[in-house]
C-alpha cells in the first residue's frame, strides 16, 4: 500500500481565518476516498492545495510521490481533476475545449489526441454532441464535459470534487458505473462531496472534514460494521420485549434493537415464542450517523456571539 | 502554449468584432473626407490626415494616427485585461494551471498572444488603411512623396519610416498591455481589469494637458505616443522617439515583473 495522497500538518490560513488546520490525508492506492464535510469545511480549499493552485501556509503535500506545488510539472499530469464544477471556453465545441486544454500542458501528445478525445467523450456519454458551442450545453452536459477532461490522460489519479452536481439521477447512476469501472482498472479516485449517499455506494475509504479539521479518516468497512445488535422488525414489539428480558436495547416502532450477533438465534428465540417477526438484520451505522457523530453543527451556520 | 493561447484569441468572435470596429471609423473619416473634401488644414486634426486628399497612399498613417489615441488602446486593454481574470472568471484558469500549465509559462503565452493582436490589429488598420485611401483619394503611387518637414521622400524612404512608426505605435500599445495584463493578474474581473488600465491611460492624457503636472509629464506613459510622426520628419527625429521607447520600455518591464510577482505566488480561487 503505498500513499497516493499523503499531507502531513497540512494548514491554509485566509488572514485570520485557518481555513484548514493541520490535516493529516492519507489516501492509499487503489482507494475510492470519499471526501467529506459540510460547506465551508476546507473540503475545496484542501483539493486546490492538491493541485497547487492554492499554497499551503504550512505543511507538506505528496501527490503520486512528489512533494506538491514544486512537483506540479510531473505529478500533474497523471492527475485528472474536477475542480469546483466544470468550466469551459463556451464559444468553441467540446472537442475543441478539451483539444485546447490537451495541448496546454505535458504528458499529452498531438498524435493520440484525436483518439483519446473520441475515446473519452464516448465514455461520458457525449460522444453525439457533434460541433455544438459549449454554450449550448445542458449543465448536466457541461458536467460530463468537465469529467471528460479529466479523464484525457488515463490518469492515475483522479480528483472529483463533486462530480455529480447537476446531474440527472440517471446521469448520477452513469457516473457512478464509470468511477467504479475506473477504479477496477486501477485508478485511484479521491472525491469530495457533502452528499453521504453518493459516497456511502462508491467509496471504500472516508475522511471528515469539520471546521478545517480531520476529525475522521476510515475504511468505509470498519465505519459501518456491525455494532453487534440485531435489528427486529415486528407489529408486536412489547411481546419481544417479554421474550427476550433484559436484550432489549431499544423500541422504536415497530423497530427493536436486541442484543445479539447473531439474527438467526435472535430469530429462533422469537419463532418459538410465537412472536411475528416480519424482518431482521444485523444492525450497522449508517454513514450518515457516523458523520454527524464526528462532527459538530452545521459550519455556514454562523451563531451570534454570546 | 503560445500557439494555443492564439488560437483561443484568434477563434474567438469578440476579437474579430474588435478589429472591425476598429476599422469602422477610419473608414468613416475617409467616406466623410471624399463626400465633402474638406480636410483638416495642415497643423490640425489627426496628423497625415490634411496630406491624404493629395496622396491616398498617405491614408494607412492617417488611419493610425485616428484610431492610436482611444480605440487602439481600448482594444488592447479589452484584450489584455481579459488574459488571465477573464480565464479566472470562466473558471477555466483553474483547470489550465491543474493541467498543469505553468504560472509564467501562461503568463508568458498571454503576453506573447496580447502583441501578436497588437501587431495584428495594427497591420489590419494600416492595410484597410492603404486600401481605402488609394480607391478613394487621388492615389499617387507611391514615387516619393513629401516629409512633414517638406522635403522629398523616395518611395523606399516612406514604405520603410511606415514601418519603423508601425513598429513605434505597437510599441506604444505594449505599454498598454502590460498595465491591463497586471491589473489582469490582481483581479478576477476582466472588466476591472481593462478599467484599471483605461483610467491610467485617461489620467495620463488629462495630466499631460495639465501645465502645473509638467515636472511628471516626461513620465507619462502616454507622453510619446504620437512621437511616431518624427519618423516622418527629415531627417528623422530621433530625440522623442528613443525617450517613448525607453519610457515604454520602463514601464513594461516593471509591470510584467509585478504581473509575474503576484501570478506566480497567488492563490487561485476562482
Amino acid at each position: 500500500m503505498t500513499g497516493v495522497i499523503v499531507t502531513r500538518g497540512l494548514v491554509k490560513r485566509f488572514g485570520r481565518l485557518r481555513a484548514v488546520d493541520g490535516i493529516d490525508l492519507d489516501v492509499r492506492s487503489g482507494d475510492i476516498y470519499g471526501f467529506l464535510g459540510a460547506n465551508g469545511s476546507g473540503k475545496t480549499t484542501t483539493v486546490r492545495m492538491l493541485l497547487g493552485l492554492v499554497l499551503p501556509t504550512s505543511g507538506e503535500i505528496d501527490v503520486l510521490g512528489g512533494r506538491m506545488p514544486r512537483a506540479g510539472r510531473r505529478v500533474l499530469p497523471r492527475v485528472g481533476s474536477l475542480i469546483e464544477g466544470p468550466a469551459a471556453y463556451g464559444h468553441l465545441s467540446g472537442r475543441e475545449n478539451l483539444a485546447l486544454l490537451d495541448a496546454s500542458g505535458p504528458g499529452g501528445s498531438w498524435r493520440t489526441r484525436r483518439r483519446r478525445i473520441d475515446e473519452v467523450l464516448e465514455q461520458v456519454g457525449l460522444a453525439g454532441v457533434g460541433r455544438r458551442p459549449v454554450k449550448a450545453y445542458s449543465l448536466g452536459m457541461r458536467q460530463r464535459l468537465g469529467l471528460a477532461g479529466a479523464l484525457l490522460r488515463r490518469p492515475e489519479l483522479l480528483v472529483l470534487d463533486e462530480p455529480t452536481n447537476g446531474l440527472d439521477p440517471q446521469g448520477i447512476a452513469e457516473v457512478r458505473t464509470l468511477l467504479l469501472d475506473l477504479h477496477r482498472s486501477g485508478t485511484t479516485v479521491f472525491l469530495s462531496s457533502h452528499l453521504l449517499a453518493e459516497v456511502e455506494q462508491l467509496c471504500t475509504r472516508v475522511g471528515v472534514l469539520d471546521r478545517g479539521r480531520l476529525v475522521l479518516q476510515e475504511e468505509m468497512a470498519t465505519l459501518t460494521a456491525p455494532t453487534g445488535a440485531t435489528v427486529v422488525h415486528t407489529p408486536q414489539p412489547d411481546r419481544v420485549r417479554a421474550t427476550l428480558d433484559g436484550r432489549v436495547t431499544s423500541i422504536d416502532g415497530e423497530r427493536v434493537i436486541v442484543r445479539g450477533q447473531d439474527p438467526a438465534e435472535v430469530n429462533a428465540l422469537l419463532v418459538g415464542a410465537g412472536v411475528p417477526v416480519s424482518g431482521l438484520a444485523l444492525e450497522r451505522p449508517t454513514l450518515e450517523e457516523v458523520v454527524l457523530a464526528a462532527t459538530g453543527a452545521s459550519s455556514d451556520r454562523v451563531e451570534a456571539p454570546r | 502554449m503560445i500557439v494555443v493561447e492564439l488560437r483561443k484569441l484568434f477563434r474567438r468572435p469578440r476579437t474579430w468584432a474588435t478589429i472591425a470596429v476598429l476599422n469602422a471609423l477610419p473608414i468613416l473619416v475617409a467616406v466623410l473626407l471624399v463626400l465633402t473634401d474638406l480636410a483638416p488644414r495642415p497643423g490640425q486634426g489627426p496628423p497625415f490626415l490634411s496630406a491624404v486628399l493629395s496622396n491616398g497612399a498617405l491614408y494607412p498613417l492617417a488611419a493610425l494616427a485616428i484610431v492610436l489615441p482611444l480605440f487602439l488602446p481600448i482594444a488592447v486593454a479589452v484584450v489584455a485585461g481579459d488574459s488571465i481574470a477573464g480565464e479566472a472568471q470562466a473558471g477555466t484558469l483553474r483547470y489550465l494551471l491543474a493541467r498543469p500549465t505553468g504560472r509564467t509559462r501562461l503568463l508568458v503565452a498571454k503576453l506573447v498572444a496580447v502583441l501578436v493582436f497588437v501587431f495584428v490589429t495594427v497591420l489590419i488598420v494600416a492595410v484597410i488603411g492603404y486600401i481605402v485611401g488609394t480607391t478613394l483619394f487621388h492615389a499617387q503611387p507611391l514615387s516619393g512623396g513629401t516629409s512633414v518637414s517638406g522635403t522629398a521622400l523616395s518611395s523606399q524612404d516612406i514604405t520603410n519610416r511606415t514601418l519603423m512608426a508601425i513598429g513605434y505605435v505597437a510599441v506604444s500599445m505594449l505599454g498598454v498591455a502590460a498595465f491591463a495584463l497586471f491589473f489582469s493578474t490582481l483581479t478576477d474581473s476582466p472588466l476591472g481589469a481593462t478599467m484599471g488600465a483605461l483610467a491610467v491611460l485617461v489620467s495620463s492624457s488629462l495630466l499631460f494637458t495639465l501645465n502645473a503636472a509638467s515636472p511628471i509629464a516626461p513620465y507619462l506613459p502616454t507622453r510619446y505616443w504620437l512621437s511616431f510622426v518624427d519618423f516622418f520628419r527629415d531627417p528623422i527625429l530621433w530625440r522623442d522617439i528613443d525617450r517613448g521607447l525607453a519610457l515604454q520600455g520602463v514601464y513594461v518591464a516593471v509591470l510584467l515583473t509585478a504581473a509575474w510577482a503576484n501570478f506566480a505566488t497567488k492563490d487561485v480561487t476562482s
